[in-house]
């Protein structure tokens, strides 16, 4: 056999050594996975370690790769939700934003246009009446100038409304490439709230992702439930602050236009009408604390950021003696009359709380409330105990699969299946190797995958010592028959792993959940398949062929 | 000369077109029986593609089906199947059933107060269940996951097609996808036929099929170009005869040791991925099959272009490069 080239064989060896060293770690899984979380919990401390860190650091060498694959859901145990983000509920509260703006800009040329009524619309639009139709022109100009620029990639210098006249009414409109905008800081915004409630909560590698224009994909290992997932994310803590209308017993009462009826949180029967549009909302909230009122009861600080400070303290000052309600998760937890000025934007909440329901109400304000409603169309539970199953059931199947083929490779072809079976093993640990390096999920039906690739991998090497026989058979010297026989084999070999891998990268491109985690190990597997079974077997055989110079070679 | 395990003797000439019209009508009546099976049975879907919630239960004591059934009777869930699942991986004192409820008219999102009320009704009548995993998936996503599979396995197929049109001839591609339609098709069917749980993972199930399947197709298409080109005046017929002899062994080796590892799987797997390595060992099975006598018959009925310039589309130039 031509000998390979000496470059090529340094590389396939380094590629094989590679291979061994990175996929070490997964041989002692929970040991590394101890180690990494005592290296990670002292890099968030500064590197400062306790006495346990310590210990546990010194389980695995860092001279050595530490990457491990991560275990899936369906293997560690843990909760997985699909979530749909509301993100119209933001139009609306877009729409109610520009309401006082539109009603100052048009009371300022009141003399023009007459008096100014809020009509009812859709909730992404906002309607305004005026008395005086006959100069809408001037109202139209005058709201126009609240319009702003859209800072987007592709709509740079869209306006963020469009404002035209039906009639006597105005009608306010956010274009396209504002709800785009608008859409896209929604998800933003939800995601860094979901992903900052999950990691509070310290669970480890948790998987928060957009998917789509409006969908968000939260898997958390080691939690027990999806619902307990679900109270974790909270789609609850949403604070409003709303001027109230008046107070009523009957919750049936009818709240009238743009009020809203909301009941009390700790006086049974009581009902509070409020205005529909709050004053400020929580996500002007820059830090809540549990703390105590003058008479030593739990209440909740709170401090807004500078432009609800400005609108908190406006409004306190127009409205001294009036009552507000503080509303959280449309209910009224307190609705205090005003006394003073309340400026600087800061204040506490009191409402019969325990201490530990004044800890959770700050964490959960300062988490910030989520933009919008969420939507559930998507929630698995899996408990560890079946997780620990399928992973014993996995690797038993694994074990007994890969003795199968090697028993069988060896019954077939002799000492060439021993051949063969260096390059599958080989395969293996590689695949396992560049699994951990890339940090690829390990599923359940990806254990399969990598079963099923140690099955179809002997198939290259089942081509090549099929055409090896063929040659012999033939009466080709057994150099020239091994030579013939990678040779001719190389074209089928490439067509059938190509067409695998097309299919490999459908599945991964538009599969989801399980479909996924097989097509990553299928894909990965085709490829180190091809490598071990062709250049690895060949480096074998060249390398046996050349040492012992047979004179006949039985495949 | 050391001994070989061999399923297949070392010189073969079989006919695999001698009883081409038995052999053919048989892969067309098993296309046609597994479509009207589909249309009539219907397939037993999963939560995965008909929106609902299962939930798995494991207990130390004797799952009694229809205790479990009349305990959630009381609830009034609608749409409820509860079965046991046995498995020889489990251990003896592991008792585990899965019971399925079906999504709710008009109700989008999945609502925890129900399951919560399952599990209290489960717990009543036993109290050592433990609910191992709990999945719900609502009627929206399970109708765009139908769609998404369908457009998996419509896209896998489209681009094998373009690949072996372009590496090969048009018949061959042509062969080719019809034997792997056959081979999803009559999988599909069968799992009709048995009203096995059809759901995410069979869908993976199914394109590897189509992977493993054209695999096998491929690799006699690519021993035919090559004796096309070396026998020039052998009828077509007896070219694909030989040929399909010449790579008897390794379709039969391949077939045999994927196999091997499937049956490990099916045994040891756990019965989490059963229904996916079932689907998997018929697919190694019919995709076997189509390949001996699907694929070819296609070809051999639409003839193989053999002038002087056999290389004459442009794809086929590309074929010529690596050939």
């Amino acid at each position: 056999m031509t000998p390979t080239a000496t470059w090529k064989r340094v590389l396939i060896l380094l590629v094989c050594l590679w291979g061994m060293i990175a996929a070490l770690p997964n041989a002692f899984y929970s040991r590394v996975e101890t180690h990494n979380d005592a290296a990670a919990a002292v890099q968030k401390a500064d590197g400062v370690a306790t006495a346990e860190q310590a210990a546990d650091l010194t389980l695995w060498p860092d001279w050595l790769p530490s990457a491990l694959m991560p275990l899936g859901l369906d293997l560690r145990g843990g909760a997985h939700l699909l979530a749909q983000v509301q993100v119209e509920d933001v139009y609306k509260v877009r729409m109610d934003g520009y309401w006082p703006e539109a009603r100052d800009a048009l009371r300022d040329i009141r003399d023009q246009v007459g008096a100014v009524r809020r009509a009812p619309s859709p909730e992404d639009t906002l309607r305004i009446t005026i008395s005086n139709p006959e100069n809408i022109q001037a109202a139209l100009a005058a709201v126009q100038k609240l319009a702003t620029p859209v800072m987007t990639l592709t709509g740079a210098g869209a306006s963020d409304i469009t404002v035209s006249a039906e009639g006597a009414d105005i009608v306010i409109r956010l274009t396209d490439a504002e709800k785009t905008a608008t859409d896209d800081r929604t998800m933003q915004q939800s995601l860094e709230i979901i992903r900052n409630r999950v990691d509070q909560a310290g669970t480890r590698e948790p998987t928060i992702l957009r998917q789509g224009s409006d969908r968000i994909l939260i898997q958390v290992p080691g939690i027990g439930s999806a619902a307990e997932l679900k109270s974790l994310i909270g789609t609850t803590a949403k604070l409003t602050f709303h001027p109230v209308v008046s107070t009523t017993t009957d919750p049936g009462a009818n709240p009238g236009p743009r009020n809203l009826l909301l009941p009390a949180r700790n006086q049974q029967g009581l009902y509070y009408i409020v205005e529909e549009t709050p004053v400020v909302t929580g996500e002007q909230l820059v830090d809540s604390q549990p703390a105590f009122d003058d008479r030593q009861r739990p209440a909740v600080s709170f401090r807004f950021d500078s432009s609800g400070g400005r609108r908190f303290g406006d409004y306190t000052a127009n409205n001294i003696g009036k009552l507000f309600a503080i509303v959280l998760d449309n209910e009224v937890i307190s609705a205090p009359q005003i006394q003073t000025h309340i400026a600087g934007g800061a204040g506490i909440i009191t409402g019969q709380f325990t201490v530990e329901e004044t800890t959770e109400l700050a964490v959960l304000l300062r988490a910030g409330a989520l933009p919008a409603r969420m939507e559930f169309l998507e929630e698995r539970t899996i408990g560890p105990e079946l997780g620990a199953d399928s992973i014993e059931a996995g690797k038993k199947a694994a074990i007994i699969g890969m003795i199968a083929v090697l028993v069988y490779m060896v019954a077939s072809y002799g000492m060439f299946g021993w051949f063969a079976n260096v390059a599958l093993v080989l395969n293996v640990i590689i695949l396992v190797a560049l699994l951990s390096a890339i940090g690829a999920t390990l599923t359940l039906p990806g254990i399969a995958g990598i079963v099923l690739t140690m099955g179809m991998a002997i198939d290259a090497n089942v081509l090549i010592f099929e055409r090896i026989r063929d040659e012999l058979r033939e009466g080709a010297s057994p150099h020239r028959a091994c030579q013939a026989g990678f040779e001719r084999a190389f074209s089928a070999i490439m067509d059938a792993n190509i067409t695998a891998l097309i299919t490999g990268f459908i599945m991964f491109w538009i599969g989801s959940g399980p479909v996924r985690g097989f097509a990553v190990t299928f894909t990965l597997g085709v490829i180190t398949s091809m490598f071990t079974a062709v250049y690895v077997t060949r480096l074998v055989i060249e390398l046996y062929m050349n040492r012992r110079r047979p004179k006949t070679i039985v495949v | 000369m050391a001994w070989r395990l061999k399923l297949v003797p070392e010189k073969t000439s079989f006919d695999f077109f001698r009883y081409q019209i038995v052999t053919f009508g048989v892969s067309i009546f098993m296309i046609l029986a597994s479509l009207v099976l589909v249309a009539v049975m219907g397939l037993n879907f999963g939560v995965d593609f008909k929106g609902g919630t299962t939930i798995r239960t494991e207990s130390s004591s004797q799952v009694d089906v229809g205790v479990y059934r009349e305990a959630l009777a009381a609830l009034n869930l609608g749409d409820v199947s509860i079965s046991e699942v046995r498995d020889p991986a489990f251990r003896p004192d592991q008792h585990v059933a899965q019971v399925r409820i079906g999504a709710r008219e008009g109700e989008e999102a999945v609502t925890p107060e129900m399951i919560a009320e399952v599990e209290a009704a489960l717990q009543a009548v036993d109290p050592a269940v433990v609910f191992a995993a709990v999945e719900s998936v609502g009627p929206k996503v399970s109708n765009e996951l139908i769609w998404k599979a369908v457009l998996a396995v419509a896209a896998g197929s489209a681009a094998i097609l373009v690949y072996i049109w372009m590496r090969f001839e048009w018949q061959m591609a042509v062969g080719c996808v019809a034997a792997l339609l056959h081979d999803v098709i009559v999988t599909v069917g069968i799992f009709a036929l048995f009203q096995l749980r059809f759901d995410l993972s069979i869908v993976a199930a199914l394109l590897t099929i189509l992977g493993y399947s054209v695999n096998d197709t491929v690799v006699i298409f690519d021993r035919l170009r090559e004796n096309l080109a070396k026998y020039k005046s052998m009828p077509l017929r007896e070219m694909m005869n030989l040929t399909t002899n010449e790579t008897l062994s390794r379709t039969v080796m391949t077939a045999s040791s994927t196999l091997l590892v499937l049956i490990v799987l099916l045994v040891w797997g756990g019965d989490v991925i059963r229904g996916f390595v079932f689907a998997m060992v018929l697919g190694v099975l019919l995709g076997t099959w189509s390949t001996l006598y699907m694929a070819k018959n296609i070809v051999l009925y639409l003839g193989v272009d053999r002038g002087d310039k056999p290389k004459k589309t442009g794809g086929s130039e590309f074929a010529d490069v690596e050939a």
